[in-house]
């Protein structure tokens, strides 16, 4: 294996195309490492991207939205008041994944391009509208954060594109996220199931909504009849009903070590209703 | 396969390596530098056995690259004790008996160290949280919680 | 505690009464902490020799297969590998026989694979090069070509007619005929007549339980080095709950004569019967002999869970009768575990504790050890007991629900006391079990209000403990201070033990002894750290070799003043003339004595060997409160407290550090461990990810109560404590759980899926 560090996305995207055999980015390092020590992936380059400028960097966005760098771990967008205040859920779902150990390392970019269905910070990046730059030979693109996972481990990346950049919304008022994902401990599990809502109200009254569901599908996924649901309510009890049955109706999953379709379709229901609550609450704060 | 050539701080003293490109920084740190203190449990980032500080940050050193560290200061339990003294978290642990077997202090330490630094006045349930990925077969947390809020109340009143 | 080491305890009258302690129950801090909370301590992976390879080792990915051929060329030709080997680099002197008589046999094939594969993760061949990841890389090189078997992973799915067959012939004569060729061993024990007492009962219950197989999950990996010469003399370090065990396997795996090698046990990170055995030690001395330069080997984590000791997975009937006064009348059960490919699942273990907690006139158990495609079992903490008392307590607590009787009012009722004949047999000697029913009766955690959605549940637990062939030698030194060398490595704090009761003895300074865990050339036979035996066993030989050597302080006293021998006595350090000679001499303190002792008569040591028998049984109570999520099936342990009797607690604080632990791998258990095999039969969990032992975040603190009913085997009462803490606590949860979700759990772990499908069941949906 070579191990790259190149000063530049040019030098990085170059690097890539010209490597021979399997290339990986390194952000964090998370999953690239755990695979390679289980015998997974051993790739024949790797690309430590770190070392780019900007790729540490939380920025405010002239459109009042965030960039985030690519190599931001979990514990600077933890400690970042500003962000925190803005995409409540958005931070808390990054924050869930892993240790404090791995927070100071995982990134949102890692988590997206790692492409598990369980990813937590992916259902939240989806409800939140986030979208990447990807960049590669042919030049940069916009991708909304559902379409880069094509399904497990796979992704819309082409050879030689990498994302360069994470873009959150602006906020804007009377919006709220949250994210909720339900493991068997307190910590430290991969989410059977994980769930992201992000709303608008005016007064009491939703009037714009985002659900997206993980680890029920090949892919973390939108359910845009669960958002449905919801809009045009005050999140009352039938739209509540009507949100979970529209969120178990979005589930495809599967039979794993990790839960069953059964558990899975009943939780996603359950973890909407919940996460759409206080979701809720923080819009209306919001206002 | 050619190894790479690298830089850095160690509990304060500069440190140079040649390593694999493969090999972790805890590879580096017990197989090159004899540092055998930080810990393998799992080489997964799942028990905190290994964990250090890079450029303060508390991480599991499995899961960084020998190669990462270039430029970087990194700390480990053996930097914890200031000198002959020990450090207020490694006495309370020795007090409240808050290891057993003794292979998942050196982690816990080191996060615990990170944790205070952060936040000298922690609840029960922040440490519990800060800690959660630092396995302990042995004790079933209560006395390493108890030695952390010992030691972090210890420090507030000599701060 | 391995099977074949089991031995009825003879019990004693050892008891030194009405002792006043000094050092004795207080709560020093432990002699090695400083190298523990630096970095300094060496474990099993942390020691290197000059000119070191590193090993590593290829394992089956099939659950069943014939090996037909491996083809180690291409790895022996990568640049740096030293040595491959595979089983015929091992003793072919050993042969296989039935039962537990093929021990030996069983741990060769599970060292490294014969003819077949007998499961996921089994070892194949192993190399050895010049870095670790070079090894790792030549291993991927050997070609292993497999003719794949049917396999069978379940323990009653290996007992039905159609299972496959794992080994033919390994069936002891205990076994009754027509039962399938798995099936391996069979136990049955009992007394009275269980269709009478059913007869007599008002309510009978009678029930079924799973467990599943769960990992000990000590946290440092298998780790050791090597050394082994063409000349057969070798040395080894590693991590080790029992070096001298290891030697001996060692020796009979390679053809060397035992004391030809010396092993040195580590500190050892996390054992719980786990590493009483040996796994990858004789791999690492056939590479090293093949080699000829040490060789470090280093399990994975995924090697760990793959590869080593889970416990047994078993199967349960329970039948109870009770009267409305909650008298138990009758108890029968029958036993089923698979301990993977060999012969040994603790089932006698399950079946004898299973209702030893109660004074039963009538009971009967039944134990099946039946063999199936997973990784050899190793004892993992009271082997066989916890899943027992899970299946018993949950149907007592069941017919004291249903008979509307205060749970442990019907413990207390029928527990088993001094004079009791045991379910498994013989006569209780003093034992403790009503003294912790009754002190947890009075806790306040037994009154305390519960909130809406909790539930409380309590278990008993029983387990033997053990005493063990023992070595203790202790020297002094000629400043009077003292060294003791034990045979039986510290896996929690015994260091501290064996230092209180040796100042206890020789009336010095607790700090002013050094105990070493000694290699096994260095002192005589040591049983394994195992049956909760170390503070009784290698405790009871610190304070015989230490009176032996104050016994020696008192002739050179007498010798120095002229008077007899047996007109001086010891106390607090100093030899002092008694009866007529009282007050003619001045106390002659140790260091007076040891600082001339070479003029004396020579140096002053003490030592003991022995096989005590006396390790009193012991028993616990738990109680706990569970919080289950109607809507997710999760479950959170609110409160917990741990009663057990510690016959008497030698350093308390250690003594609850077992309490806790115990409760907390019980937990986990409960909860979420288990192994999870799909239907390729691979492991599909073999990480701390999906295997998931309780962390800091899920766990309240443990509360502890420490009952102190002397042990009558032991001179200070001492009854082993880490084994039983591990007995209630499937049953406790359980039986919290089921209150808390208003459904009986009879299957564990008892996850939320689990939980959820039985609400749903209950309720018809």
């Amino acid at each position: 294996m070579r191990y790259l560090s190149p000063a530049s996305f040019d030098d990085a995207i170059a690097q890539a195309a010209q490597a021979p055999g399997v290339t990986r980015f390194l952000a964090g390092g998370t999953d690239v490492l755990v695979q390679m020590r289980a015998d997974i992936v051993t790739p024949d380059t790797l690309i430590d991207i770190k070392k780019i400028p900007g790729t540490h960097d939380i920025a405010r966005a002239p459109d009042g939205g965030w960039t985030i760098g690519v190599a931001v771990t979990g514990a600077e967008m933890r400690e970042h008041v500003d962000l925190g205040a803005d995409w409540p859920g958005l931070v808390e779902a990054m924050d869930l994944i892993g240790s404090t150990q791995v927070q100071g390392r995982a990134t949102l970019t890692g988590n997206l391009c790692n492409a598990s269905p369980a990813a937590d910070s992916v259902p939240a990046m989806i409800a939140a509208g986030v979208t990447l730059t990807v960049t590669g030979p042919e030049g940069s693109r916009t991708v909304a954060a559902e379409d880069i996972p094509t399904g497990p481990g796979q992704t819309s990346l082409a050879r030689g594109e990498l994302v360069t950049a994470v873009h959150i919304p602006p906020r804007g008022a009377g919006g709220g996220d949250a994210y909720l994902r339900f493991i068997p401990r307190t910590e430290m599990d991969i989410a059977v199931v994980g769930c992201g809502v992000n709303l608008t109200v005016e007064g009491d009254t939703i009037t714009a909504a985002r659900v997206a569901l993980g680890a029920v599908a090949p892919t973390a996924r939108l359910a845009p009849q669960a958002a449905s649901a919801i809009i045009g309510t005050t999140l009352d009890d039938a739209a509540l009903d009507a949100l979970a049955a529209a969120a178990s109706a979005a589930c495809a999953p599967i039979d794993d070590k990790r839960g069953t379709v059964k558990f899975r379709t009943h939780i996603a229901g359950v973890l909407a209703r919940r996460a759409a609550k206080i979701a809720y609450d923080r819009a209306r704060k919001a206002q | 396969m050619s190894k790479i050539h690298v830089s850095t701080t160690i509990n304060g003293d500069t440190a140079e390596f040649l390593c694999d490109p493969r090999e972790t920084l805890l590879d580096v740190l017990r197989d090159r530098l004899g540092l055998t203190g930080a810990k393998e449990g799992c080489g997964t980032g799942d028990c905190g056995a290994c964990s250090v500080t890079l450029d303060g940050r508390l991480v599991c050193s499995c899961l960084v690259l020998g190669a990462e560290a270039e430029g970087r200061e990194i700390a480990t339990v053996e930097g914890i004790a200031p000198g002959e003294e020990l450090h207020p978290l490694q006495r309370k642990f020795i007090e409240h008996a808050a290891l057993q077997c003794g292979i998942c202090t050196p982690g816990i330490l080191v996060a615990a160290k990170a944790l205070l630094e952060k936040n000298p006045d922690p609840t029960e349930t922040e440490v519990r949280y800060w800690l959660a990925g630092n396995l302990c077969r042995c004790t079933g947390y209560d006395k390493i919680i108890r030695a952390v809020m010992d030691a972090a109340a210890e420090m507030r009143e000599a701060a | 505690m391995a099977l074949d080491e089991y031995k009825p305890q003879k019990g004693g009258d050892e008891l030194e009464q009405g002792h006043a302690f000094k050092y004795v129950g207080t709560r020093p801090d432990r002699p090695d902490g400083t190298d523990k909370v630096t970095g300094r301590a060496r474990f099993g992976a942390d020691i290197t020799a000059p000119g070191m390879l590193h090993g590593a080792i290829l394992r089956s990915p099939h659950a069943h297969a014939r090996i037909v051929s491996i083809d180690t060329a291409k790895a022996e030709a990568l640049d740096g590998v030293k040595a491959v080997v595979t089983r015929a680099d091992f003793s072919d002197a050993i042969q296989p026989a039935p039962g537990m008589a093929g021990e030996m046999w069983n741990v060769l094939e599970n060292v490294m694979a014969g003819d077949k594969a007998l499961y996921d993760g089994h070892a194949i061949a192993a190399v050895a090069a010049t870095s670790a990841l070079t090894a790792r890389d030549a291993v991927k090189l050997i070609e292993v070509t497999y003719e794949v078997l049917p396999h069978v992973t379940d323990v009653d799915a290996a007992m039905a007619d159609d299972a496959p067959v794992i080994r033919d012939g390994t069936a002891d004569k205990s076994v009754p005929p027509g039962l399938h060729p798995n099936v391996v061993r069979y136990h049955q024990s009992g007394h009275g007549d269980v269709a009478t007492g059913f007869a007599e009962a008002d309510l009978v219950i009678e029930d079924s339980f799973t467990t599943e197989a769960t990992h000990q999950g000590y946290i440092e990996p298998h780790a050791c080095l090597g050394i082994l010469g063409g000349d057969g003399k070798g040395e080894l370090w590693c991590c080790t709950q029992g070096h001298w065990n290891v030697q001996k396997i060692c020796a009979a795996l390679l053809d060397l004569e035992t004391s030809q090698l010396r092993v040195t046990a580590s500190e050892i990170g996390g054992g719980f019967g786990g590493k009483t055995t040996v796994f990858i030690e004789p791999v690492a001395l056939a590479l090293s002999r093949k080699a000829n330069k040490p060789v470090k080997l280093v399990m994975s984590r995924a090697e760990v869970f793959r590869a080593t000791g889970p416990t047994a997975s078993t199967s349960m009937d329970i039948k109870i009768g009770m009267n409305k006064d909650g008298t138990i009348t009758a108890a029968q059960g029958v036993f089923r575990a698979q301990g993977g490919a060999f012969p040994g699942a603790p089932m006698e273990f399950t079946a004898m504790c299973a209702f030893a907690p109660y004074n039963l006139a009538n009971v009967h158990q039944v134990g099946y050890d039946v063999m199936t495609n997973r990784p050899k079992q190793a004892a993992y903490r009271a082997p066989g007991s916890p899943m027992a008392a899970f299946a018993v307590e949950s149907v007592i607590d069941e017919l004291c629900n249903q008979l509307g009787l205060d749970p442990l009012e019907v413990r207390l009722k029928n527990a088993s006391r001094e004079g009791t004949r045991a379910s498994y047999g013989p006569k209780f000697q003093r034992i403790g079990l009503v003294e912790t029913i009754e002190a947890a009766m009075a806790h306040p955690h037994y009154s305390a209000p519960l909130e809406p959605g909790q539930g409380r549940g309590i278990s008993c637990g029983f387990w033997f403990n053990h005493g063990g062939e023992t070595s203790v030698t202790l020297a002094l030194s000629e400043d009077g201070s003292a060294q003791i060398m034990v045979g039986t490595p510290d896996i929690g704090g015994s260091r501290s033990s064996m230092a209180l009761m040796a100042a206890e003895v020789l009336g010095i300074p607790y700090e002013n002894i050094r105990v070493t865990v000694a290699d096994t050339a260095s002192l005589g036979y040591n049983e394994v750290s195992h049956g909760s035996r170390v503070t009784y066993a290698s405790g009871l030989a610190t304070i015989k070799a230490a009176e032996a050597a104050v016994r020696e302080l008192c002739r050179r006293a007498a010798a120095k003043w002229g008077i007899e021998e047996d007109a001086v006595y010891w106390e607090d350090g100093y030899a002092k003339p008694s009866g007529p000679n009282a007050g003619d001499f001045e106390p002659l303190h140790i260091s007076k004595i040891t600082r001339r002792m070479g003029a004396t008569g020579g140096p002053i040591n003490g030592h003991f060997e022995a096989t005590p028998e006396g390790a009193g049984v012991s028993f616990a109570t738990h109680i706990v409160d569970a919080e289950v999520d109607p809507e997710t099936g999760s479950t959170k342990v609110v409160r917990y407290t741990v009663v057990q009797d510690a016959g008497k607690a030698i350093h308390p604080t250690y003594v609850e550090g077992q309490f806790q632990g115990g409760a907390a791998q019980g937990i986990g258990w409960a909860l979420n461990e288990e192994y999870i095999y799909g239907a390729d039969g691979r492991l599909q969990n073999a990480g701390f990810l999906d295997y998931r032992i309780p962390v800091a975040s899920d766990l309240p603190m443990i509360d502890t109560v420490i009952v102190e009913v002397p042990n009558p085997g032991h001179p200070y009462g001492v009854r082993g404590v880490g084994e039983t803490s591990i007995c209630p606590p499937l049953a406790a949860i359980a039986n919290a759980v089921s209150a808390a979700a208003g459904v009986r759990m009879r299957n564990l772990p008892m996850s939320p899926p689990r939980i959820l499908a039985a609400l749903e069941e209950q309720s018809g949906g």
